[in-house]
């Protein structure tokens, strides 16, 4: 049983199977709901199964067709993908089973299609060692990603969604400019090859800047974040969770991959430094932008801003310790992130509107999906026991170890607003709105709700789960050649 | 100058151009043309590299880089070109709205 269950090529089913059922999905909209579900199922046990292999045998590659790492292209698993894919299966499968009761028959065939392609994307990304396989799947996504910010039609969505697509487009251009210097410099596109061959020699210098421009602006670190609010909060709540989720994640998984396996032991502390000042600024900067919002989908929105940031402080420490709190951080606050969206969704549906001011008993009428916000605002805060605390808590303690006082106080005071925007809302949830409220209440499902509740609870598991993790993290050692 | 660094030095000029016209135009046609302008760039740099020279012949990797980057630039701008006219027939006008329209 166990070599049966070991011998399945689990990084292949994941890339293959929802590309597959997209195409089904779109040409046979009837089965499309079933499709997407048993696929969400078989995407988690995949994961699962990849994380067996992985454990027992290391690091996994896979020779597509057969041709080895010089010539052909190379699947690669280790520590850092698993994290990521166990975001996106597990985000992926909750707003799955949310937008079964969130959209209507007809949005959903076109949500559906659109839907499977956004997860073979970002699947296929955190399974390549090639930076043009990166490329290819980076646009695959930013395209679908672009495609479902547009489903509602309306003026915002469109706008927004135009907005983000030449903001995407900018940046794997530029990314994809950096790769052609890199492959003319030093002859390879496997991110290992050129690890051997990377020299500090000009043209890395600039590939280096291009291809981190690129994926700081699709990542929307501030000061490049200016897209993010709006098309994040145009967008129809299960997408806005995927959004701010899983595909920010991704740009920011390749810029963490090439840090540490190509950049960082030649870029030096400037650039780092650089990065977690920028890191710095967006967390206050996103936060107190929160905390001036009326409606709540932007509060979110810019509250990913700012949580953006502390995944950014780690470029100055540079320790392992560092890197694994930002994995930490990276997978709770994808759950967190995705349960806030999603119940701000059911606000939003609930009462038509998402003024913050007229949430008018909100917690009376949905206790579930208040709930569910309560506990995914304590993980974003970094309260124990979550995983933003033990994600928060590991970073501190490296920059403290560090003696970067600085690093240390921002991310206390980053914790103390964010706490602010949370207390915000859950304010005004239990208070009775200025206005008389004429709008008539739509009903919610029930698995709307609980999706939401469950993927916070996640995010609060993860704290006493977090540290069984971190070996499991280490397979590979994704950090080992980090900083000086 | 050899002819393979003159592709690669207009090919990097019309990625500049390209994305100087991309942000000063609001019309978003002008934008989706600047965006094909800076993808033509990047294939023209690549192209450069692919240059035979005295030591090898002409290298294939390059080449199928540009042809997979033109059909990912193909799907784009027609994703682009359907958000512009549905744009224009939801606003009556292509051009982005500005953010103090967008949060009234």
């Amino acid at each position: 049983m166990t070599d049966v269950w070991m011998g399945v090529p689990w990084a292949v089913i994941l890339i293959v199977l929802p590309l597959a059922a997209a195409m089904t999905a779109f040409v046979w909209p009837r089965i499309s709901q079933l499709l997407v579900l048993g696929c969400s199922l078989v995407i988690v046990l995949a994961v699962t199964g990849l994380a067996l292999q992985l454990w027992y045998h290391g690091v996994f590659h896979h020779a597509l067709g057969g041709w080895g790492a010089p010539l052909g292209i190379e699947l690669y698993a280790d520590g850092l993908s698993l994290v990521l894919l166990a975001a996106t299966g597990l985000v992926g499968a909750g707003v799955s089973v949310y937008a079964s009761a969130y959209f209507s028959v007809e949005e959903k065939r076109r949500f559906w299609p659109i839907w499977l392609f956004l997860l073979a994307a970002l699947n296929a990304l955190f399974l390549s060692a090639d930076l043009f396989n990166l490329y290819v799947t980076l646009e695959l996504m930013g395209l679908a990603a672009v495609a479902l910010t547009a489903l509602p039609g309306s003026r915002d969505a469109l706008a927004g969604a135009a907005r983000y697509l030449f903001v995407s487009l900018l940046g794997s251009l530029a990314y994809l400019l950096g790769v052609a210097l890199l492959y003319h410099a030093f002859g390879s596109l496997d991110i290992a090859v050129l690890a051997e061959r990377l020299r500090p020699v000009p043209a890395a210098w600039v590939a280096l800047g291009l291809m981190s421009a690129g994926l700081l602006l699709k990542t929307a670190l501030f000061p490049l974040h200016f897209w993010l609010p709006p098309a994040h909060s145009s967008a129809p709540s299960p997408v806005s969770a995927v959004l701010s989720a899983l595909v920010i994640k991704a740009s920011l998984y390749i810029l963490l991959r090439l840090w540490i396996m190509l950049f960082g032991p030649f870029a030096g502390d400037g650039v780092a430094a650089f990065l977690g000042l920028l890191g710095v600024a967006a967390i206050l900067w996103g936060s107190v932008q929160a905390l001036r919002q009326t409606r709540l989908k932007l509060l979110v929105a810019y509250s990913t801003v700012a949580q953006i940031g502390y995944l950014f402080l780690a470029f100055p420490l540079a320790t392992v310790a560092s890197w694994n709190a930002t994995m930490v951080l990276l997978l709770s606050h994808a759950l967190a992130k995705s349960a806030m969206f999603l119940a701000a969704g059911n606000f939003l549906n609930f009462g038509g509107h998402d003024r913050i001011a007229d949430l008018d008993h909100i917690v009376q009428r949905l206790p579930l999906s208040a709930f569910a916000f309560a506990l995914a605002g304590v993980s974003l805060m970094g309260l124990p026991p979550s995983g933003g605390f033990i994600g928060k808590w590991l970073l501190l303690e490296a920059a403290l170890v560090q003696g970067r006082w600085d690093l240390a106080a921002v991310m206390l005071l980053g914790g103390l607003l964010t706490a602010a925007y949370v207390f915000k809302v859950l304010g005004k949830s239990f208070t009775q709105a200025d206005v008389a409220c004429t709008y008539q209440p739509k009903e919610i499902p029930a698995r709307m709700q609980w999706v939401a509740l469950i993927l916070a609870c996640g995010a609060i598991l993860l704290g006493f789960g977090g540290t069984p993790l971190l070996p499991l993290l280490e397979i590979g050692v994704p950090f080992d050649g980090s900083g000086p | 100058m050899s002819v393979a660094l003159f592709y690669a030095l207009a090919g990097a000029g019309l990625f500049s151009i390209g994305l100087h016209a991309l942000l000063v135009h609001r019309h978003l046609l002008r934008k989706i043309l600047a965006v094909n302008v800076m993808g033509s760039g990047v294939f023209l740099v690549l192209a450069a590299m692919a240059a035979p020279n005295a030591i090898a012949l002409s290298d294939p990797v390059p080449h199928a880089m540009i042809i997979t980057g033109i059909v990912v630039a193909v799907a784009a701008t027609a994703l682009a070109l359907v958000l512009m006219l549905k744009l224009t027939a939801e606003t009556g006008q292509a051009v982005l709205p500005g953010r103090e329209e967008e949060n009234s």
